[in-house]
């Protein structure tokens, strides 16, 4: 090759720092809103405290990215972003505390999932140090890449177990004029689902329904335009009761009513068309032991030593 | 060279494990498997086997085990970058013959398939429900789904919608081992790593694919097809950019160059300007109430950005007009020149201009022809040069510009590949864009569930060795 040199966005300050921080030896781990603290946790286990860089380094309007320390309060990315027009539905129940790091390293989609597909997805460089406390990329600042084997997508929801995230791009999208909840009693959530385009959430509790629209004024009265008859009224967000439980493709489709959701509790509220339930406590599956074995193979692949997150796995 | 008797032992294993007439050992029926619809020179395979299911494939990966064999999996081949080249004599392991539509829920928006699935009739299994499955190759029509998960594939929707990854929820995979497993999962979400993450993209070199859930997407209640004409390539790029800082973000961004314009204008008779040095194809997608002041905007955008006309397609079947000249332009390259070499990076959108320029002025200095054809929107290029390999000297040139722009993609923050892969074709070039330091992760990553380098050797990762040669355009290629 005639040219060596690798484009790289220059290294800050504070992720330099932070590359220091995690280092090379020792048990540490990530720290960031301790929002999802318990997630994967199977022991107490000593381990140094690091944490990552807290800043939106730079907003692209015009290529839909962004990039920010991982450390970032979701609060302050959603700020920069809405300065410039746009958005990243990380959608964090905790916007205030939790971290952009957080939400990645967790794993967990956010409420408007329906329209706007997994957290994952958004992810789409990091830059990490790994066990030997070397600095490394995953992805690049661009929307489209497969050059080479997909780091990011292992990264997210790795809960720091393989890897500290020190510094992302994001994928983002235009900000839309209007987002709005409506909220109806005794609507069919399905049929309400089969009759939008593209709803951003719909949540049902078992007696009311809520959906969320965003778009231009034009597409969300649209939208509004075709709701099934009710007394459809502007909301906020329905308050998240704590727990959360994930329902599995056969339980999704054998609850079609009130009666078949009282096995979830008494105050549920459950995203349709995804499944996950805000309040009811329910661990998700844990893979089959083939499976099993290669999540212990990536582990032990990426942190050898067993420094990164001690005590807690992902599975 | 595999000894006789070794590769008659191999052979006779195989066919006791699927019928005789699905193990192909006769060396014309290998040719046809010696390559993909990359550039490169064919390779010839050991063995080719088309198990019909996921227990066959288990069978055929554990004999090649047994013999010593590499294992090389293949779907359509219509990758372009030589993911599917057989090397080392490998076991081929084809799945167009695991080709149903197992089960489509319509409520949940899933479809189970099989890998052979070609990517054009899952939509068309889904359509009667006014559901379509989003990632959109320009080779649909005749690349699997098991092949786009294997390469991550794109297409011109993908910029609405995102990539394969996106769509995939589930895979059930043969394991370099030989186990069969189930990664991901059709619930929100799956404990553990994204190891199904992981395998989309690998190219083969994690396993095989024996089953895909998909998500599904509702058809769109209206869609606005614009065909937006320049003078000049920098002009059309510069639209590029100001409609994605627009706010209306359209669900595809498609340029074709002049020599591009040209060559598919020749016969697919769609109406493109021939005196354009650019036109945009822009796809926007939503409620019909919506629609129209999305289109008033990116028509704006293109106006000011010098676009000479915008046109709006006006039926349905000038919408497909349109789209069958985007989707067949690099058939009809073949008209022009009998050989081809073609990039697949991947640049920051708002760097195209410059990129732009540098790839004219880089064909032009090597005295090649270019043309562009690409998907403008996620900032993905297809610089294709083609030329005469019976020109002396012509090669040598062609290897040349080809990596000074890669090169100057690169030096602006981009990538080596959007939506191709890296294969045989463009593992070289990795060291361009990851460090020692990260290749070694990424030989880590690859060697995790393949310890003896079995799978698909010696392609993603530069392993010393050179890249293969380019060739000839081969019959039906699509980009």
């Amino acid at each position: 090759m005639s040219v060596a040199t690798l484009h790289r966005a220059p290294i800050s300050r504070d992720l330099a720092r932070f590359v220091t921080d995690v280092g090379s030896v020792g048990p540490v781990r990530v720290v960031g809103g301790r929002t999802s603290w318990d997630v994967g946790r199977r022991a107490i286990a000593d381990a140094r405290d690091v944490k990552a860089p807290d800043t939106v380094i730079d907003v692209l309007s015009d290529e839909l990215i962004v990039r920010c320390g991982a450390g970032t309060p979701v609060t302050d990315l959603d700020a920069a972003l809405s300065s410039a027009r746009l958005q990243c539905p990380l959608d964090p129940i905790d916007a205030m505390r939790s971290t952009v790091g957080g939400v990645l390293s967790v794993g967990r989609s956010g409420v408007r999932r329906l329209r706007h597909g997994n957290v994952r997805d958004l992810l789409l460089e990091a830059q990490y140090v790994s066990a030997d406390g070397t600095l490394r990329r995953a992805g690049a600042p661009v929307v489209k890449n497969v050059t080479g084997f997909d780091i990011c997508r292992l990264l997210v929801g790795s809960i720091g177990t393989i890897a500290a995230i020190g510094e992302v791009v994001l994928r983002c999208q235009p900000a839309p004029d209007v987002r709005t909840w409506f909220v109806a009693e005794g609507i069919d959530p399905w049929l309400l689902r089969r009759t939008l385009f593209r709803p951003s959430s719909i949540l049902w509790d078992g007696m009311h329904t809520y959906v969320h629209l965003e778009g231009s004024a034009a597409e969300v009265h649209a939208e509004r335009a075709v709701f099934p008859r009710a007394n459809w009224t502007e909301t906020d967000r329905p308050a998240m009761s704590n727990g959360r439980a994930v329902l599995s493709l056969d339980e999704q489709r054998a609850i079609r009513t009130s009666q078949d959701a009282s096995i979830l509790g008494d105050r549920f509220l459950v995203e349709i068309g995804v499944g996950v339930v805000h309040g009811w406590d329910r661990p998700l599956t844990p893979p089959a032991a083939e499976v099993l074995a290669m999540n212990r193979q990536v582990k032990d692949a990426f942190d050898p030593t067993g420094r990164m997150n001690p005590g807690v796995l992902p599975w | 060279m595999m000894h006789g008797t070794a590769e008659q032992a191999l052979v006779d294993d195989l066919r006791r494990a699927l019928e005789p007439s699905r193990v192909l050992s006769g060396s014309f029926e290998k040719t046809l498997y010696a390559k993909d619809a990359s550039a490169l020179d064919p390779s010839s395979p050991g063995v080719v086997c088309l198990p019909k299911t996921a227990a066959e494939v288990q069978a055929c990966v554990r004999i090649a085990i047994a013999h010593g064999r590499t294992i090389v999996p293949r779907g359509s081949g219509t990758g372009l970058a030589g993911g599917a080249v057989p090397l080392d004599e490998a076991v081929v392991i084809v799945t167009t013959k695991m080709n149903r539509v197992i089960e489509v829920d319509v409520d949940e928006r899933i479809a189970w398939v099989e890998p052979g699935v070609l990517n054009l009739d899952l939509s068309k299994a889904v359509a009667q429900h006014g559901l379509h499955y989003a990632p959109d190759p320009s080779s649909q029509q005749t690349c699997s789904i098991g092949g786009n998960v294997g390469t991550n594939a794109g297409g011109p929707h993908c910029l609405a919608h995102g990539v394969t990854s996106a769509h995939i929820y589930e895979v059930e995979v043969v394991t370099p081992t030989g186990e069969l497993v189930t990664l991901g999962g059709t619930a929100a979400e799956t404990s553990g790593y994204d190891i199904r993450g992981l395998i989309v993209g690998s190219e083969g070199t994690m396993g095989i694919v024996t089953k895909v859930a998909v998500r599904l997407m509702p058809n769109p209640p209206a869609i606005r097809t614009l065909l937006a004409d320049f003078e000049t390539i920098r002009e059309a790029s510069a639209a590029v950019s100001d409609v994605i800082a627009s706010g209306t973000l359209p669900a595809a961004l498609e340029m074709m160059d002049a020599n591009c314009i040209k060559a598919v204008e020749n016969w697919a008779k769609a109406g493109l300007p021939l005196d354009a040095g650019a036109v945009l194809l822009i796809e926007i997608e939503g409620v019909p109430e919506g629609i129209e002041p999305s289109v008033a905007e990116i028509r704006d955008r293109c106006m000011r950005n010098g676009a000479r006309t915008v046109r709006v397609a006006s039926s349905v079947e000038e919408r497909a007009l349109l789209w069958k000249a985007r989707k067949s332009a690099f058939g009809a390259i073949a008209n022009l020149a009998p050989d081809y070499y073609l990039h697949d990076a991947v640049v920051p959108r708002t760097r195209l201009v410059e990129v732009m320029d540098r790839v004219l002025e880089i064909s032009q200095r090597y005295e090649l022809t270019v043309l562009n054809v690409f998907h403008a929107g996620d900032g993905n290029l297809h610089p294709l040069l083609v030329f005469d390999g019976r020109e002396p000297g012509v090669l040598e040139k062609v290897h040349r510009a080809g990596t000074e722009i890669l090169e100057a993609c690169v030096a602006v923050g981009g990538m080596l590949s959007g939506e191709h892969g890296i294969g045989l074709e463009k593992r070289d070039y990795m060291p361009l864009v990851f460090t020692d330091a990260e290749l070694v992760h990424q030989a880590i990553v690859r060697s995790m569930f393949d310890r003896d380098g079995r799978w698909n050797p010696q392609k993603v990762l530069p392993s010393g060795a050179r890249c293969g040669e380019i060739r000839r355009v081969p019959e039906g290629a699509w980009i």
